[in-house]
């Protein structure tokens, strides 16, 4: 294995190498301290996660179909949702930010590795088996939790069934499983950066996911707080939650969403990431304030702890808090705006090519800012009272987290593809994907504002049946997305196998560290550190 | 990064992580079980699982400590490795703040919104008027809305007592790190020894004190706000300390029968003392916030 570095007099090149290649077998995968590695672990794990997160959307959307109950019982409808909301959210994106984190951080910043490899791979190895409890307890007798991904007291204290322990433990789990990888990435930036990368060198992708790893670490402790209670209250007679013990249900909230809100940025802050490496790419040139971009990603994250409540504007707060939960919402507005400006900005006389990561990443700047504004619509308190848990919502974090976190990582994927495999992607079968998820996931999702505005609640398996015809509208645009999905993991694996030779650049635009490396890079990026002009 | 970049030392391939990830995953499916086996008085295995989960994690422990300290004592690790090594413990004490600042958050909110609520504050007197006339908002909360009456524990006595025991104990920390840096073995060893006993005895007169709590005030986990945050917090504190005291211990076995640890070199000495001052500060908060106000 020669040396890639970007400088040639770079200092002891060929030392004595433990690692040319890596070790064959299964062993390769469990013991793994390598980043590359680690980082397809977790990929592939949130694949299929979001296969099976997705299975389960598909079970709701059949219930969904036609008013009355048909196909499943509203006990396991409840779980569905339940168990739905926490695969995709723990399971599908944050796993699969931490996978694309583990594979470029080191790339990107030019470094050979995480800075501790071994818990690297302690944190990814304990989420499989953390799911496995999760999943395990749908088997239960009694079924697995059914009381919304939000476990709201007392629905998850006094009204939750036994498998509630296994959904405590296992989200504890995936809360040390986050915290690891988030102090990883954390100190990869501060302590493995090249000589010559200042901070305000960094790609955008390792500032953007600097800023998410301390939210991870500052809020999964609070998750792990929040469950340790709901086990206590439920098991050993505790009262947080509980006013007849002085506690307060309200409480449950207030400490739920001090953690929820910050992790609703944890599961976009990446996303701008990635945006703002693709843009510049394709319209091929420069990204447009770069320096306003670090502000704004870190103002979003300061901000985020400042607007839990706005999750609990029905469940009761003195107006002044209202108030002040309402205007320091409508403030993230500002430094999203700066974002999407300054996306919009950078392909302003760009010369543009339209290939599949350009695709999705424009897709994503027009329908994430189709869910900002619908969340502007319910950060305005007196609406949101009209708005509160109806197909509303549900549209608007949907369009915040499907066309927003998820097509960020499948543009991510389509964009370092090349780079992991050494193979171009299937262009042709990239736009079916892309054009057939554009078409279905708005048939899914943007009825949902219409049925929600119109009074249709949320987590219910049933509904009134003037919401018919838009439901089973609804529920085709979800089977179709379902579907598409497929033509992803076709390319995928076609990827994988084989194709057309891809150049160290791959795309004529990209610039950065990663694509000086060779298309595969060694499997372990940089032994010695390039020198960054 | 203005110093000379070294040769970074990536480590070969290691079982432990995964062992590991198997060990946590018995322990939480085991107490998953035994939780649901205890509260209900069933039979059941969940209690054989943690402890086979507790046992690997142990070995597991052992073994990849083992690996870290033979790759330091050879010399593989860099400066910028222990600087990887220094601010990774700094991130974890951080997320250890927030973990308590979840449940110092849970008693502020009971005693400073809930308990005048309840009591018919702000616009809540109806709801006190009708739900529980009776109720007074006090604290410490030895009286619950629901009717569950307990007696609040004093500050004086064993809780100061124990302050001044854990205080005194970073006190002797801190010698134990200056003599280390000035290369004094033997105060070394006695103030570290003296650092792990001063722990010792907080741990035990803490199991005293709830002993007492439960057999003479009737304070116990579940008698109402004040008893659920005053032994959730006091206990996840207990075993903070407990694991702390484990940690210096180890390394006081280290350096007494290995002779490990240098003045300039001594990363696992460092953390462990972060840790042992981290949870000491915890203490104060807990002692002005659960014990005197």
């Amino acid at each position: 294995m020669s040396t890639i570095t970007t400088d040639p007099h770079a200092h002891g090149d060929h030392h004595e190498e433990h690692h040319h290649s890596p070790p064959a077998g299964l062993k390769r995968w469990l013991y793994t301290t390598n980043h590359k590695d680690i980082g397809t672990l977790y990929l592939l794990f949130a694949l299929t996660m979001f296969f099976i997160g997705g299975a389960m959307a598909m079970v709701i959307r059949a219930e969904l179909f036609q008013p009355g109950l048909q196909l499943v019982q509203a006990d396991f409808f409840n779980q569905m949702t339940t168990v739905h909301g926490l695969i995709m959210v723990f399971g599908a994106v944050m796993p699969a930010f931490t996978g694309l984190a583990n594979w470029l951080i080191p790339m990107m910043v030019g470094a050979p590795d995480m800075a501790l490899p071994r818990m690297n791979n302690w944190s990814f190895w304990i989420l499989p088996f953390a799911f496995s409890i999760l999943l395990a307890s749908l088997f239960m007798e009694g079924g697995g939790p059914g009381f919304g991904w939000t476990f709201y007291a007392p629905l998850s204290t006094k009204y939750s069934g036994d498998s509630t322990a296994l959904f405590v433990f296992s989200v504890h789990i995936m809360g040390i499983s986050s915290i690891m990888g988030a102090i990883n990435v954390i100190v990869t930036i501060f302590n493995l950066r090249a000589p010559g990368m200042t901070w305000m060198k960094m790609p955008l992708f390792v500032w953007t996911w600097l800023i998410t790893a301390f939210l991870l670490i500052a809020v999964m402790p609070v998750l792990a707080g929040t469950v340790t209670m709901v086990l206590t209250d439920k098991y050993f007679g505790t009262s947080f939650f509980d006013a007849a013990g002085g506690g307060d249900p309200v409480l449950f909230q207030h400490i739920f969403w001090f953690f929820g809100h910050p992790e609703v940025y944890i599961m976009i802050l990446p996303a701008f990431g990635i945006v703002s490496s693709i843009v510049p790419t394709f319209a091929r040139k420069p990204l447009f304030g770069y320096a306003s971009m670090v502000y704004a990603t870190s103002s979003i994250a300061l901000l985020s702890f400042l607007v839990w409540a706005h999750h609990m504007f029905t469940t009761g707060m003195p107006v002044f808090a209202e108030l002040f939960f309402m205007y320091c919402t409508m403030l993230i507005a500002v430094p999203t705006g700066v974002k999407v400006f300054n996306w919009v900005a950078t392909m302003w006389r760009g010369a543009m090519t339209f290939e599949v990561p350009m695709m999705f990443a424009l897709a994503f700047i027009v329908l994430f800012t189709i869910g900002g504004l619908s969340g502007l619509m319910l950060a305005i308190t007196p609406a949101d009272f009209q708005y509160h848990d109806t197909y509303f919502v549900v549209a608007h974090f949907h369009y915040v987290l499907v066309t927003g976190a998820i097509f960020s990582i499948i543009a991510a994927a389509y964009y370092w593809l090349p780079k992991w495999t050494g193979h171009m992607y299937d262009e042709s079968l990239g736009q079916w994907h892309f054009w057939c998820s554009l078409i279905s996931v708005n048939m899914l999702f943007f009825p949902m504002h219409f049925v929600g505005l119109a009074g249709m609640p949320r987590r219910i398996p049933d509904y009134a049946l003037q919401f018919a015809d838009f439901n089973a509208f609804i529920s085709i645009g979800g089977f179709a997305f379902g579907l598409s999905q497929l033509i992803f993991v076709w390319v995928l694996v076609k990827c994988i196998r084989g194709g057309e030779k891809a150049t160290n650049q791959v795309w004529e635009g990209a610039e950065g560290l990663e694509w000086e490396l060779s298309s595969p890079p060694p499997y372990h990026s940089f032994t010695t550190p390039p020198h960054v002009k | 990064m203005s110093n000379a970049y070294e040769k970074y030392y990536v480590p070969e391939q290691s079982p432990w992580p995964f062992v590991g990830a198997v060990a946590l995953f018995l322990i939480a499916f085991g107490a998953g079980h035994l939780v649901n086996e205890v509260t209900r008085d069933k039979e059941g295995y969940g209690s054989y699982l943690l402890i086979a989960g507790v046992a690997i994690l142990i070995f597991m422990l052992v073994g990849w400590f083992r690996n870290v300290i033979d790759e330091s004592m050879t010399g593989l690790y860099s400066k910028q490795m222990d600087r990887s090594f220094r601010q990774g413990m700094s991130w974890f004490i951080f997320s250890e703040v927030m973990f308590f600042f979840a449940f110092f958050g849970a008693l502020f909110y009971a005693r400073l919104i809930a308990m005048p609520w309840l009591d018919g504050a702000s616009n809540n007197a109806m709801t006190a008027e009708i739900l529980w006339p009776e109720f007074v908002a006090h604290w410490p909360m030895i009286k619950t809305p629901g009717g569950t009456e307990t007696t609040a524990m004093p500050w004086q006595g064993l809780p100061l007592y124990n302050t001044i025991i854990l205080l005194t104990s970073s006190v002797t920390l801190q010698f134990a790190h200056t003599a280390m840096e000035q290369n004094k073995r033997g105060q070394l060893k006695l103030m570290l020894l003296l650092t792990v006993l001063l722990g010792a005895t907080f741990l035990t007169l803490q199991g005293y004190e709830y002993v007492h709590a439960y057999q003479d005030l009737g304070l116990k986990l579940d008698s109402g706000i004040y008893g659920n945050t005053f032994f959730l917090l006091t206990g996840f504190h207990g075993m903070h300390v407990t694991l702390g005291a484990i940690f210096l211990l180890v390394i006081f076995l280290r350096i007494l029968l290995k002779n490990h640890f240098t003045a300039h070199h001594h990363f696992a000495f460092q953390a462990a003392a972060w840790y042992w001052h981290f949870v000491d500060v915890v203490w104060l908060c807990l002692f002005v916030f659960v014990y005197v106000l």
